[in-house]
């Protein structure tokens, strides 16, 4: 059973709710023939994924929606071999070339030669050239991005590019230099709302306005996590009304067990319990800048309105030792340790 | 890959376009190129901006004997352009292929693989131009190796570079290619004579955008022009690419074939010009509104308040999409200017912005930084 956030997402430009203004602007690059290397970035759940392939539809027409997933296996310089999944269409493919770490750059500089020293051979296809569609473009390597600069310039009649970023941070300024930037917001909480009534009506729930709304200021502007919310609270209940709690994801429950803990008590003897719980989180795949984030916006509420910008700059600076370190779990204690220690500190100047 | 690269199944697919496909004329190839490409320069004389660089260059032209050469200088500012024009005035279109070896990021360059791809090369028989050529192109005695954004090689292959360079003196000339000069090793840069390439400052720039624009008949309004220079920061590429997507988005540009139904972007009372705005918002400048609302978020008040006030502001700016390096740069012009500030205080917020800056380039969260930047601004403002 498809999830929702699949089966009614929109497949052409028109289909779009939101962004108007960006649809038209997309399109019209996409009708002038001499369309740009795009560099396309917005916080995660905003739709640019679905956004671009509405945008290769608009360029190429239907068949850019037949594709298949190939396996191809690339050498390293060392012999190494790897192996590596690329979504085409006739017309496009796509990749995530963070999928092999830090051989990014063989992958993209034998893979972008050889698409563009093959000519379109579809003799009627709409446009000349065909497009590569770059997914977790801020987590390529230096190098690999390095790769890409003379290969945009050189092969552009027969290739652009399109990278998917969360951030253009980590872009290297050359690059940022040959792409067209298109920044994609996330929705409004209005318009998240529409999308969730949207899909309820042709599911056929019940309307419940609030409850969409609720959904929405607890997605954080995040469409994709509203959707799959939405779902959810239909999976879990019988009746589905607009005072039905919704249920937080099991890990973000937990943090906010964590949080809790902290805050009762201040002691090594607790720091260890917690640590317990980091490391369950960790396991579970949960990147360490969202638990670190999430717990932080879990303790702010429960601190005195004084403390809180100290929080948030301790809780900053261990997010970029987290970046810079190599071990993840060091950092986070740190930030729970420093935390009971802030609290411990203004309590006792606070004469309690 | 079958899909891609097979074509029975890519004719296939064509066959289910076929129909809305056939009707689309065959264009010209140049129209469907990036403005960027169109326009590169195509012989040093076109190359603006860069006068220096290129008096001594064409100097060299005359006389036909090359140093080694080194270019630097940030993105879009001509280099790649130069060596490929300077190329083809002494080549000419046809010896270029055998005696120009360019060799880029894109390439394998351990240091074995330079190596033999230098010395394969070196050996090759130099063609002899006809004497009808000649007289078209000096065509001088030797091969030009490009070694093209040459601060992505490592210190190893650097080294290794050296003894190349000598072995093959007589017979080739090395162009290096970088962003940083430091990143090249100083043994191999004092080998190379020298070019810096700046940022493309106003007049100049100007100059080649108007141009374009005037080819391209595109209309632009008073101090569109300004704002696109401004917005590209001395990048000629990106005041380019501004300028051809501005075209587009306004639809300022004649697209001959257009079809009669298709919507119309622009009113046609508003006469299809680029306008200051659209270039900001393809910039992806942050409007000078958002910027004011987080500024007097920060203003001192009570602590919750500050708190509550910022850190909404600032997660709508961060779900917003605008980039922190951006929001950086225009809180800083904007308390950096503001003679309301007193320099104590405008001394200890720089040092934030120095740390905040490293931490963005290190990867840290965005969300987390900038909200962490507005507080301690804040609390400085507040007179901690
Ligand atoms: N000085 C210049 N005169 C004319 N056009 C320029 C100049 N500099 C840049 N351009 C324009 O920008 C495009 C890119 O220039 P070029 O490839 O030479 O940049 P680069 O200095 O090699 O940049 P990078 O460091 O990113 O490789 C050119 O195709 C041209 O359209
Ligand atoms: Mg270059």
């Amino acid at each position: 059973m498809a999830l929702l956030v699949d089966k009614h997402r929109p497949r052409s430009l028109d289909q779009l709710t939101y962004h108007k203004d960006l649809s038209e602007r997309l399109r019209s690059l996409a009708q002038s023939g001499d369309f740009p290397h795009l560099l396309v970035y917005g916080p995660s759940g905003a739709g640019k994924k679905t956004r671009i392939v509405a945008t290769l539809k608009e360029l190429y027409g239907p068949g850019v929606e037949k594709i298949k997933i190939d396996s191809r296996v690339f050498q390293t310089t060392s012999n190494r071999k790897l192996e590596f999944n690329i979504v085409a269409s006739v017309y496009h493919l796509e990749i995530t070339p963070s999928d092999v770490g830090n051989y990014d750059r063989v992958v993209v500089q034998d893979l972008l030669k050889e698409v563009a020293q093959t000519q379109q051979v579809d003799q009627s296809a709409k446009q000349k050239f065909k497009i590569v569609v770059i997914n977790e473009a801020d987590h390529l390597t230096r190098d690999a991005q390095a790769a890409l600069r003379r290969t945009m310039e050189k092969y552009s009649p027969n290739l652009r590019l399109i990278l998917l970023a969360n951030s253009t941070a980590n872009i290297i300024a050359p690059i940022r230099s040959r792409t067209l930037l298109v920044r994609v917001p996330a929705p409004t909480e209005a318009e998240i709302c529409t999308v969730l009534a949207k899909s309820g009506k042709k599911e056929g729930f019940p309307v419940a306005r609030e409850l969409e709304m609720r959904i929405a200021r607890e997605s954080g502007r995040n469409l994709r996590r509203a959707l799959l919310m939405y779902e959810a609270v239909h999976a879990q209940n019988e009746k589905v009304t607009n005072t039905t709690p919704i249920p937080p994801p099991d890990w973000e429950a937990l943090l906010s067990v964590i949080a809790a803990e902290i805050c009762a008590e201040h002691s090594p003897a607790r720091i260890l319990q917690v640590r317990a719980k980091l490391y369950d989180l960790l396991t579970h795949c949960i990147p360490p800048t969202t638990i670190l984030k999430v717990l932080t916006f879990k303790l702010i509420p429960m601190v005195d309105d004084k403390l809180k910008a100290e929080i948030i700059r301790w809780s900053a600076f261990y997010e970029h030792r987290v970046r810079m370190g190599t071990k993840v779990i060091f950092h986070l204690e740190a930030f729970v340790a420093k935390f009971m220690r802030v609290v411990e500190e203004f309590e006792m100047d606070e004469g309690f | 890959m079958a899909g891609f690269f097979d074509l029975k199944a890519r004719k296939d697919a064509a066959a289910t376009n076929g129909s809305s496909s056939k009707a689309a004329p065959v264009k010209e190839t140049n129209r469907l190129q990036p403005w960027v490409e169109k326009y590169r320069p195509k012989n040093l004389s076109d190359v603006t901006a860069q006068d220096h660089t290129i008096t001594v260059l064409q100097r060299t032209l005359q006389s036909s004997n090359l140093p080694h050469m080194l270019f630097y200088g940030p993105p879009g500012t001509g280099k790649t352009s130069t060596i490929l024009a300077l190329a083809k005035e002494l080549y000419g279109p046809e010896l270029i292929k055998t005696r120009v070896l360019e060799l880029n990021a894109s390439d394998e360059r351990g240091i074995s693989i330079v190596r033999e791809k230098v010395k394969d090369f070196a050996r090759m028989q130099l063609s002899q131009p006809t004497a009808a050529y000649r007289k078209l192109y000096p065509c001088p005695p030797y091969k030009i190796i490009i070694l093209d954004e040459a601060d992505s090689m490592t210190q190893d292959a650097q080294s290794a570079l050296r003894r190349t360079m000598e072995t093959y003196s007589k017979i080739t000339r090395f162009c290096l290619i970088c962003n940083y000069v430091t990143r090249i090793i100083d043994p191999l840069a004092s080998r190379c004579s020298k070019f810096r390439f700046k940022s493309l400052d106003q007049g100049n720039a100007v100059k080649r955008v108007e141009e374009i624009a005037q080819k391209e008949g595109v209309k632009m309004e008073d101090g569109a022009v300004d704002t696109l220079i401004r917005c590209s920061e001395g990048d000629l590429r990106k005041a380019i690419t501004f300028l051809q997507s501005a075209a587009r988005l306004v639809g300022a540009v004649g697209i001959q074939d257009k079809d009669e139904d298709s919507m119309d972007i622009d009113d046609d009372s508003n006469g299809k010009i680029v306008t200051v705005k659209s270039i900001e918002d393809i910039a992806g400048v942050i409007p000078e509104e958002t910027i004011e609302k987080l500024f007097k978020a920060m203003q001192p008040k009570s602590k919750g308040l500050v708190y509550e006030a910022v850190s909404n502001t600032v997660t709508d700016m961060v779900a917003d999409g605008w980039s922190a390096t951006q929001v950086v740069t225009q809180l800083y012009q904007s308390v950096l200017y503001n003679d309301l500030i007193p320099d104590v205080q405008k001394n200890k917020i720089t040092l934030v912005f120095s740390e905040v800056d490293k931490r963005l380039v290190d990867g840290s969260d965005e969300h987390l930084t900038i909200l962490d930047l507005s507080l301690r601004i804040s609390n400085i403002l507040a007179g901690a």
